[in-house]
């Protein structure tokens, strides 16, 4: 089994009105049980704005803090689940049905290594 | 394993050679399995055709060359995990290597039943997750068997470019575990459709003239052909995959006819048609019945059947173009995309006249693809405006990368402002 790391990429700016948010929330508390019922799940989160986060930097003139995010852009990691799947096929299943659910697109990439807890 | 010791001396390398573009394919794919690891089963199998060139003129090509191939791979890369485990080194791969059985192995030709390894191959190869090119370079890489420096010739990239893209690619397959299997009834319409999409790919830059796309012995329409035949024998029930080997037969049987002696392009309009090579064209009528008895159709299998009805024609007026627009209104019903609308326009000008094509053609957003500003050109010159006409050549020229193409646009746009 290998652990992938699926990433929501969110446009940036205010949430969708609460008719469109709350289906999609619907859909993805069913594809968190889902996951769960499956075996699949290993971990999951969702991120405030890009605009809460801030970027520090270890470089020979000392640390220096600026506000982020560390990559200027009109999308942002929103949220992510870490899945575990038998291959790419399989994972690219769970990517899909998380697509469907959030209307956003998402990135499946593999975990090279993951400890938790 | 016996050997037969027909004439040793006989045994040439050109025959080694073809040997090894037949069955490399085959190798590596029953080794990746046995393995569960691209890189180790090439260098097996790469190791293994080395023998192969020092013995096989001394004693004979054995009677299954793939069998002897495939053992001899397997033995060394077992040889060198030994070695590995002796060096505490590597240990998983090499543990991995010495749990494979002898009865793991067999000589990569399937009986009933068993599926082809070659078959599991192509699907990685042509996996979505990959970047179209990179599908393109590992089909012809792990299938085709070859070379890095012949691909990366052949699509005009410099060699350690290429070599970075495919060796990236093992990477991916090998990181995020893209798998190694036939996919599951569900998803094989798609994946297979990714599959021709690469081999039509394959075929199409082979077939472009003037693009350097040769390769010593072997051309890619040559090949892609090659892989395709393959991959029918292996799926023998899909009608896209037979439509697509009769469209892309049609298309070689007019290879000779597409250009000068000195390398000018000639329109199919203007080809001399007792160049075609009828053979093939035969084939691809048997192919095209075939499809038509299976009464699945689709996009390749209707393209080769317009390519039939060219074909049938003695003469380009003899065309029966009421047959081809029909084709292409079905065509377009299955495949809506502006290409096809322009094909379907330029077939509609022979049964309905210029003006009602270019109406169509005008309304096309299309203004980067080369052909459209030809195909505009030429109904601009029989509509008798010549100025304009020659206008949209020089922007078809403007818009391709192919010499010999550019070349004959120009010419048009010349011919036209020479008032000729």
């Amino acid at each position: 089994m290998v652990q992938y790391l699926l990433s929501i990429y969110q446009p940036d700016g205010d949430p969708p009105p609460p008719e469109e948010l709350e289906p999609i929330m619907r859909k993805l508390e069913v594809l968190q049980r889902e996951l769960r019922e499956a075996g699949a799940w290993v971990f999951s989160g969702g991120l405030h704005a890009a605009s809460t986060s801030t970027v520090v930097r270890a470089g020979g003139q000392g640390v220096v803090t600026t506000d982020g995010p560390y990559i200027e852009g009109k999308e942002h990691l929103g949220g992510f689940d870490v899945i575990e799947a038998q291959d790419l096929d399989a994972a690219l299943v769970w990517g899909r049905k998380l697509a469907e659910a959030t209307t956003l697109p998402i990135e499946v990439r593999p975990l090279q290594w993951g400890s938790c807890g | 394993m016996g050997i037969v010791r027909l004439t040793p001396m006989s045994v040439t390398s050109t025959q080694i050679e073809r040997i090894f573009r037949d069955e490399y394919g085959r190798a590596v794919s029953v080794l990746t399995r046995v393995f569960g690891d691209l890189d180790l089963a090439e260098d097996a199998v790469q190791e293994a055709f080395t023998v192969a060139v020092n013995r096989w003129p001394g004693e004979g090509i054995p009677p299954s060359p793939a069998g002897w191939i495939i053992t001899t791979a397997r033995r060394r890369a077992i040889d060198h995990a030994r070695r590995e485990v002796l060096r505490d080194a590597k240990h998983a791969d090499a543990a991995r290597l010495l749990g494979v059985q002898e009865g793991d192995v067999h000589d990569g030709v399937p009986g009933p039943g068993l599926p082809d390894d070659r078959l599991r191959l192509i699907f990685t190869c042509c996996h979505p997750a990959l970047a179209p090119a990179t599908r393109v370079a590992l089909t012809l890489r792990l299938l085709g068997g070859l070379g890095t420096a012949q691909i990366a010739r052949a699509f005009l990239v410099p060699e350690p470019t290429m070599a970075q893209r495919i060796s990236r690619a093992k990477a991916k397959i090998r990181d995020a575990r893209i798998p190694y299997r036939t996919p599951s009834a569900a998803d094989l319409p798609e994946r297979l459709g990714a599959v021709h999409a690469v081999l039509y790919l394959i075929y199409t830059e082979g077939h472009t003239a003037g693009r350097g796309a040769t390769l010593g012995d072997t051309d890619l329409s040559a090949e892609a052909i090659r892989l395709l035949r393959q991959l029918i024998e292996l799926l023998p029930d899909d009608p896209e995959s037979t439509g697509l080997l009769a469209l892309m037969l049609f298309g070689e049987s007019r290879r000779a006819a597409r250009t000068t002696a000195d390398g000018r392009m000639v329109l199919l309009a203007d080809q001399d048609r007792t160049r075609w090579d009828r053979n093939l064209i035969r084939e691809g009528q048997v192919l095209v019945r075939r499809c038509i008895e299976l009464n699945r159709p689709g996009p390749y299998q209707l393209q080769a059947a317009i390519a039939a009805v060219h074909a049938d024609a003695a003469t380009a007026p003899a065309t029966d173009w009421s047959q081809i627009v029909q084709l292409y209104d079905h065509l377009l019903a299955l495949h809506p995309t502006p290409v096809v609308a322009l094909h379907r326009a330029i077939a509609l000008a022979e049964t309905d006249g210029p003006e009602v094509a270019l109406r169509i053609v005008d309304e096309l957003d299309l203004d980067r693809y080369h052909v459209f500003h030809a195909a505009r050109a030429a109904l601009l010159r029989r509509l008798g405006r010549p100025r304009a006409a020659a206008a949209a050549y020089a922007g078809a020229a403007a818009r391709t990368d192919n010499a010999v193409e550019r070349a004959y646009l120009l010419r048009c746009r010349d011919e036209l402002a020479a008032g000729r």
